[in-house]
């Protein structure tokens, strides 16, 4: 496969008046193309700030302190604002969770569906009304033509949702990133919603970078999952390896606490405690406030990341006894 | 259930909103947010009341705690008649039925410290002295699982799940029976939304208190409820205990929606029922049943005709032609 997106080391840091934070602390993952790469954690994680790292569209006290993000093999850190624009809606797009604050609602459907394709495919008013026609159709809503005259505000939220895919999808974009996309839908809508975006992806072999919180989702769109805690990332693997084999404590107390529909005698875990400020300093790894399975050692020092299989990575110090025991059974 | 009588007993409730238009405002329509809906509440159980949004799950919340009144209908609270009640002669319902809403820094006045805003029950309610009545508050504080010294501060010095916390220590502390949960975890992460999951399920067991559970999270009802109700467009479409509901769904309407559920399991086969379109505008109520519009079964009967609610099996109630 080919390496569409690849982010290494990264940090993005706020200025703030108690001084910078560090929002994204370090991580390091890439996407392939026709690949889905879920980023779950729970809110201030840092997996918005990652996605808007990528974009580009950090605000305006947020900077990419450190690291580097190549997309196509084109490094996108330090490019300038008029090259970004280029490649933005273009080669790369974005679906936001609220659909009716990222639409202009002073603008028409069909106005905004056009600017994209007039802006970067150069095509003419009338080219681009068609191919207005066909992306509204592609995205499932009826009577497109109608729509195209209409303002945001006349559409449901789940038809303002398709119409957000519809614009990010205009110029073929090669890596879609969709923030928290249908988290404020009604499960219906959103079953409908994630079925077109895994069948565009197939269609259009996109790289797709998906964030969300909700498990259910993550198990049924993901090819890969990065969990991430406090701005780091706290495991990554493949979609199968993460739920059936979580090495993380974090990642386990995540999946235990979503409650299952299908089983009545599920116990619902809680992790203890909440998800630290930005601004809190913690020595040692950054979980171990609320891990119930911290050592001392969890408290002095930070764990690297361990490989638990060749897909598969964790950062905590348990890995450490899993791969000396793969190393003394091996030899 | 045993046949006790029941702590609440709404019947035929409808709640329409007028629609008003043109210069004299004559009202010209309603929406139709409460459609027709009867259920008894027992003490001590959680009723879930599921739905997508818009289907009038929380105005039919609010319905039962008097703060929309009923445009038709009667609501008991044990035995006594409290839907029509002015505001004054509410008052003293207040105490035995409370909210705990979703967004609770919405709730919270930012600018008052939680002691004082949890005060406030106290002195409008009882007519406890001063001392006593912040001795109450910091119990409230550690009974729901904060500090005592959280009194002093102020809302926005809360993480989420604590400002939940202190909306819960406001709902119960004037000991009510009836507490409407609206929405009350949706807007957590996963693993503070456990830990106010069991909160309320601890408190259940202390204070006897009985749930109006409303909630769109199928898994998080599950989970909580005795007993569901699934509402579609303002009216009950399916009512059974919670193994009955997800055991053995009925209505198409809860089918559909319990497929749709994405579930935590990663290559499991999709069946879903594919609903077509959305929900339709409650101003304009459909003819007959008002699911046919989206309904996979329907036939031209359902069109025409609003389907009876009738029970299939003890205690499970549906209201569709097809079953």
């Amino acid at each position: 496969m080919d390496k569409l997106l690849q982010v290494d080391n990264l940090v993005t840091q706020f200025r703030t008046a108690e001084g910078k934070l560090s929002a994204v602390r370090g991580i390091s993952f890439s996407v392939e193309k026709g690949e889905t790469l879920c980023i779950v954690g729970e809110s201030g994680c840092g997996k918005s700030i990652t996605s808007l790292s990528i974009m580009g569209l950090l605000p305006s006290n947020g900077e990419i302190a450190e690291g580097s993000i190549t997309f196509q093999d084109e490094e996108l850190t330090g490019k300038k604002e008029e090259e970004l624009r280029q490649l933005r809606g273009n080669k790369m797009s974005m679906i936001f969770q609220e659909p009716m604050t990222a639409l202009n609602p002073v603008f028409t459907i069909g106005y905004q569906l056009r600017e994209p394709l007039i802006l970067h495919q150069h095509m003419s008013k009338r080219q681009a009304t068609d191919k207005a026609v066909e992306l509204l159709e592609q995205v499932g809503i009826p009577d497109p033509k109608k729509r195209l005259k209409q303002f945001p505000h006349e559409l449901s939220g789940g038809m303002r949702q398709r119409v957000m895919i519809a614009i990010a999808l205009a110029c073929n974009p090669s890596l879609l990133i969709a923030d928290e996309p249908t988290t404020a839908l009604d499960v219906t809508i959103q079953a409908q919603i994630l079925d077109l975006i895994d069948d565009l992806k197939r269609k259009m072999d996109m790289g797709v970078v998906f964030v969300t919180h909700d498990m259910g989702v993550v198990a049924e769109i993901a090819d890969r999952v990065m969990v991430m805690y406090a701005g780091e990332v706290v495991e990554i693997g493949e979609v199968k390896e993460i739920f059936n084999n979580p090495q993380h404590p974090y990642t386990k107390g995540l999946l235990a606490s979503v409650p299952n529909v299908d089983d009545e005698y599920h116990t619902l875990e809680s992790i203890p405690g909440s998800l630290p400020n930005l601004n809190e300093k913690i020595q040692g790894c950054r979980f171990h406030p609320r891990c119930p399975l911290a050592t001392e050692r969890c408290k002095r020092e930070a764990s690297p990341i361990f490989d638990v299989r060749e897909t598969h990575q964790s950062k905590c110090w348990l890995q450490e006894v899993n791969v000396h025991d793969k190393a003394a059974t091996s030899s | 259930m045993t046949k006790q009588q029941p702590l609440l007993e709404v019947k035929n409730v409808k709640k329409y909103f007028p629609i008003k238009s043109g210069i004299l405002k004559r009202t010209t329509g309603n929406v139709q947010a409460v459609e027709n809906v009867s259920i008894d509440v027992y003490e001590g159980e959680t009723l879930g009341v599921v739905g997508e949004s818009g289907c009038g799950k929380s105005t039919f919340g609010r319905t039962v705690l008097g703060l929309e009144p009923l445009t038709a209908g009667t609501i008991k609270f044990r035995g006594q008649e409290v839907g029509g009640l002015s505001y004054r002669q509410l008052k003293k319902f207040k105490k035995e039925m409370q909210m705990i809403f979703q967004d609770p820094y919405a709730s919270l006045n930012p600018r008052q410290r939680v002691g004082d805003a949890l005060e406030e029950a106290f002195i409008i309610h009882t007519e406890l002295p001063k001392q006593e009545r912040q001795q109450r508050v910091r119990e409230l504080l550690v009974e729901v699982g904060l500090k005592e010294e959280y009194y002093e501060r102020y809302p926005h010095e809360f993480s989420g799940g604590q400002r939940q916390r202190i909306g819960i220590a406001r709902a119960i502390a004037l000991n009510p029976s009836l507490i409407v949960c609206d929405e009350a975890v949706s807007a957590l992460d996963v693993s503070v939304q456990a830990q106010i999951i069991k909160l309320l399920k601890r408190l259940q067991q202390s204070h006897q208190l009985t749930y109006l559970f409303i909630s769109h999270d199928l898994g998080v009802v599950r989970h909580v409820c005795d007993r569901v109700m699934v509402m579609y467009l303002g009216a009950t479409a399916e009512l059974a205990s919670s193994d009955q509901l997800y055991g053995n769904p009925l209505h198409p309407y809860t089918r559909a929606l319990l497929s749709a559920i994405p579930r935590p399991i990663p290559g499991r086969k999709k069946e879903r029922i594919r609903l077509k379109g959305e929900l339709p505008n409650p101003a304009d109520y459909p003819q007959g049943c008002p699911f046919h519009t989206r309904c996979p079964l329907a036939t031209e009967k359902c069109a025409k005709v609003r389907p009876e609610w009738r029970e299939i099996e003890q205690g499970h109630f549906v209201a569709c032609h097809e079953v």
